[in-house]
């Protein structure tokens, strides 16, 4: 898929109640709320609404970094360790653009609830950019 | 609840055509929360595989330019095919947490059509359970995705023999 800059977030961030915070300096932190439609095992967060939480937060994390306004970028993979059961509380989420080059970004994000220092999840994530068609 | 699983191995070991309303109860039985929101549903097993369905749906867009899904559904579905068949592979269930899950976007899926996810349990240990998988939406072998991973048996014990 071949992503543009969005305007507003998509559907899918919408359903998982993403809210977006960009008042901080670094890259946007993402707030996902705990409700039934998140959960996997009982009273803990499913690993793939996590997995989607930490996606939108690395994307959100590029776009802010990209200059060019006509770059459209590909995810090409994502690798997610999940180091503790994120349990029924909200949970932050913010991405890290280790590099942009010409082609390729490589952007890491983590997920926490209570303590960053202690993340439920960690990522990283390689992205195809496409720039100036 | 944790027979179900064996029942179905066996039912795939016996080379019976895998589906039917007992596998579709068994697996709705351990499917809830964001599997059931995305509405991921059973569509065939056997002894160390299973195959679920992500039928399209507009909620799961992931940019709205073009209506292709969102990757973090295809995740999920995938993190829960994998899951389900490494309950197939150990012939029950047991409580067991995603240690780590790499995906591979090979192209994106197709707007309007049903994504399949079908996960392999590998290999199988005491506590570690290693599988892999891929997104298709109708063709295996012009697949979307392709996924590795791991999981942990939360509460296996040395010598508990699970």
């Amino acid at each position: 898929m071949t992503l543009r800059k969005p305007l507003r977030l998509p559907p899918y961030a919408e359903m998982l109640g993403v809210n977006v915070d960009r008042s901080g300096d670094g890259s946007p932190v993402l707030t996902m709320p705990f409700g039934e439609g998140v959960i996997g095992r009982p009273g803990f967060v499913h690993g793939g609404a996590l997995s989607g939480l930490i996606e939108i937060a690395a994307l959100a994390a590029l776009f802010a970094d990209l200059s060019d306004p006509d770059a459209r970028v590909k995810p090409v993979n994502l690798t997610v360790d999940f180091m503790r059961g994120a349990r029924d509380k909200p949970t932050y989420a913010q991405g890290t653009v280790r590099r942009i080059g010409k082609r390729i970004a490589n952007v890491d994000a983590i997920a926490w609830q209570d303590d960053r220092d202690k993340p439920v999840a960690a990522a990283r994530m390689n992205y195809l950019i496409v720039r100036g068609e | 609840m944790s027979d179900d699983f064996k029942a179905l191995a066996e039912q795939a070991e016996s080379g019976e055509a895998s589906g039917g309303p007992d596998a579709g109860r068994a697996f709705a039985a351990r499917i809830s929360g964001h599997s059931r929101a995305l509405g991921i549903a059973y569509h065939s097993h056997g002894t160390d595989w299973a195959q679920l369905s992500l039928p399209y749906d507009a909620r799961l867009i992931g940019d709205a330019s073009t209506s292709v899904l969102a990757s973090g559904p295809i995740v999920t579905l995938m993190d829960t095919a994998t899951s389900v068949a490494v309950w197939l592979k150990r012939r029950q269930f047991v409580p067991q947490a995603t240690l780590d899950l790499r995906i591979d976007y090979l192209r994106p899926a197709r707007p309007e059509r049903t994504v399949f996810g079908r996960g392999e349990c590998y290999r199988l240990t005491r506590y570690i359970a290693f599988v892999r998988g891929v997104a298709h939406d109708g063709d295996p072998e012009d697949p979307i995705a392709h996924v590795a991973g791991t999981f942990m048996a939360t509460e296996a014990r040395p010598g508990s023999g699970a």
